[in-house]
């Protein structure tokens, strides 16, 4: 599958793209499948997402998991500041940043 | 040190009303991210992985007590509680908002800092030996001639625009703490035979995806012409430098390919041009500057005895305090790399904490290291006890300063958009590895530098041990290098060998340590004992 993801204009925030909005947690994103450019360009001219990008994930029962160990310490935080980071809404999802 | 004057005061803050329309216009639509990426980036805020990063400068590594607080309090208010100092001896806050990006600058200008040429094509923080001003074998406090480069050369048109970054390093010290000759310049402030002080000048060093170790390009320059023949390297870098490829533009690359001879006659031959404007400061500016940098009131007829009757407190001084060049004083280093810690984060409470005991115990004065450390450059003898019982209280206390576990390591790829790798678990891993203090002290001087990417923030070519985190097809990997110092012996590290995986490079550097104890001479540190044997044993110990 195939997420769009960016950051938050305002704050910087990572955040992914819902379908209709964006979203801090990845797991509330949606496989934009060849559609992802397009929403990227759209979403950057509204002002609501700096940088947005696609990225390559697997769906997972704990839902979408980033191919790239980049994106998936973006979607949960620095692995060395486990108190930072974001948490996600099925805590079983465990740490698969690694 | 250095206060602003009116003038400098107007600068900054005007700095600030500029940068807040900027971001105001931004977030409003008016202008696109291409446009204010630029704009962005000269008041040292960038987009990281995590939210937007601000690097704070410290300019040549000082700051007092009020500025410490003031740092604190930008950790608490607009970032997650704590700071990182980095490898330029700046600070950086990695959780900012870009709607209060302004905010912290305006509040950083009321105690004289700011985010200016932190970042971007521009002449970046002048970095310094974090010992000046107090170490005994010193030539002369050399923040003095630091100050007057930044302000000679801040805002200067000539270099707003430069090929790509420039890094300066100063020291007036035999022993190098700033790895001058890993800086586009490096200077290093000497005395001839009559008397007259001047400068070593080096060109053209540097890490990144290309080292170099810099040439000597002029044994003696007149200190007071030090401006005019800085500009007159920047000029001739400024004119033949690759704009056309961001790999090649570093000045490195120009002294490598002309050659350090050729690169030298155009130098003098520019300066020659130059001479005769008169554009170098009157020797009464320099003085003037140099009246922010007075030696401390010392205490005189103080007692140079310590009571080590602490073996703990002994440890420590043994290992992080340095001789002072006042009589009753020392140098006191405060190490950011605790046990299971990040290398250079600092909290706010300790920030504050650091302050409150600059301004009690070391005349106000902090420094920051391109190791990643902290220092108080004068505290007396005396009341070094209660400053480690503070520190240890508030664990600040490790003692191992340039110990296998003080590891200089980048944000990495867990902060860091351009990584490839992680740094700092492998920074951890090391240091659990080694976390006997006796069996550190038993290595003596060992210096592992990792960084997670070929940008070499984290100056792994300079490492005794370096390590360089790669991505191989999507995995972390990590390569080992041996043999570099970015001390007065300069030399670059060398890649080993292939790769290896998070956990192999830690069982690798044991292995080369391991190596190293099995074939040391007495009194030889890892790199003496590497550079007389050469990397064979090492490789064959490591590979098999």
């Amino acid at each position: 599958m195939k997420l769009l993801t960016g950051n938050d204009l305002q704050t910087g925030n990572v955040i992914w793209w819902t379908g209709s909005d964006w979203s801090r947690h990845v797991s509330d994103a949606v496989d934009v499948d060849g559609h992802g450019e397009a929403i990227a360009a759209a979403e950057e001219a509204a002002r609501r997402v700096n940088g947005p990008y696609v990225i390559e994930a697997t769906d997972t029962p704990h839902g979408p998991r980033p191919a790239h160990i980049k994106d998936r310490i973006r979607a949960r935080g620095p692995s060395v500041r486990p108190d930072l980071n974001i948490k996600p809404a099925d805590p079983a999802a465990g740490s698969w940043v690694i | 040190m250095y206060r602003y004057d009116k003038y400098d005061q107007a600068i900054v803050d005007a700095r600030v009303d500029e940068f807040r329309d900027q971001a105001r216009r931004r977030l409003a639509g008016e202008l696109t991210e291409d446009q204010f990426k630029p704009l962005r980036l000269k008041n040292g805020l960038y987009l990281q992985l995590h939210a937007y990063m601000l690097r704070v400068a410290i300019p040549y590594g000082t700051f007092n007590g009020r500025q410490m607080r003031k740092l604190a309090h930008i950790a608490r208010t607009y970032d997650r509680g704590y700071g990182h100092f980095t490898t330029r001896q700046n600070i950086q806050y990695n959780w900012i908002k870009l709607e209060e990006a302004a905010d912290i600058l305006a509040e950083l200008a009321t105690v004289e800092m700011h985010a200016i040429q932190t970042s971007g094509e521009s002449i970046r923080n002048i970095s310094s030996d974090q010992y000046a001003g107090a170490a005994a074998e010193e030539l002369a406090d050399p923040r003095p001639w630091a100050e007057l480069i930044r302000q000679a050369t801040t805002f200067h048109p000539e270099f707003s625009y430069l090929p790509r970054k420039f890094k300066i390093a100063l020291t007036a010290s035999p022993t190098d703490r700033a790895a001058i000759r890993l800086h586009d310049i490096g200077l290093r402030l000497v005395r001839n035979e009559a008397g007259e002080d001047g400068f070593e000048v080096y060109v053209g060093g540097g890490m990144g995806r290309t080292p170099f170790v810099a040439p000597l390009i002029r044994p003696f320059l007149p200190a007071d012409q030090l401006f005019s023949y800085v500009e007159a390297v920047l000029r001739v870098w400024n004119r033949y430098g690759r704009r056309d490829n961001i790999h090649k533009a570093r000045i490195k690359i120009l002294v490598h390919d002309l050659g350090a001879e050729e690169f030298t006659r155009q130098v003098e031959a520019e300066w020659q041009e130059i001479l005769p404007l008169a554009e170098d400061f009157p020797h009464a500016e320099l003085a003037r500057i140099a009246t922010f940098f007075p030696a401390p009131p010392y205490e005189t007829g103080l007692s140079d005895e310590i009571d080590l009757s602490d073996p703990d407190f002994a440890l420590w001084v043994g290992q992080n305090v340095h001789a002072h060049k006042a009589p009753g004083y020392a140098i006191a280093n405060i190490s950011l790399k605790p046990l299971h810690g990040i290398p250079g984060d600092v909290s706010a409470e300790q920030m504050d904490l650091i302050a409150d005991l600059a301004e009690r115990l070391s005349f106000d004065e902090i420094r920051a290291t391109h190791a990643q450390n902290l220092v108080l450059p004068h505290v007396r003898k005396a009341d070094l006890y209660q400053l480690w019982r503070a520190l240890d209280e508030a664990g600040l206390a490790t003692a191992n300063l340039d110990l296998v576990s003080d590891i200089i390591a980048c944000p990495g790829l867990d902060y860091c958009s351009l990584a490839n790798a992680r740094s700092i678990p492998v920074a951890q891993k090391i240091a659990e590895r080694f976390a006997d203090l006796d069996r550190q002290r038993g290595l003596g001087e060992l210096k592992i530098k990792i960084s997670g990417c070929i940008n070499a923030c984290g100056h792994h070519h300079a490492g005794h041990i370096g390590i360089l985190g790669v991505d191989r097809k999507g995995e972390e990997n990590y390569q080992l290098l041996l043999g570099g110092s970015g001390a007065e012996d300069a030399s670059l590290a060398r890649i080993i060998g292939p790769g290896f995986s998070e956990d192999g490079v830690v069982d690798a550097v044991e292995k080369a340590i391991d190596t190293y104890t099995s074939l040391r001479s007495e009194g030889e540190r890892f790199l003496d004992t590497y550079r007389r044997v050469g990397v064979e044993p090492f490789k064959a110990a490591i590979y098999g």
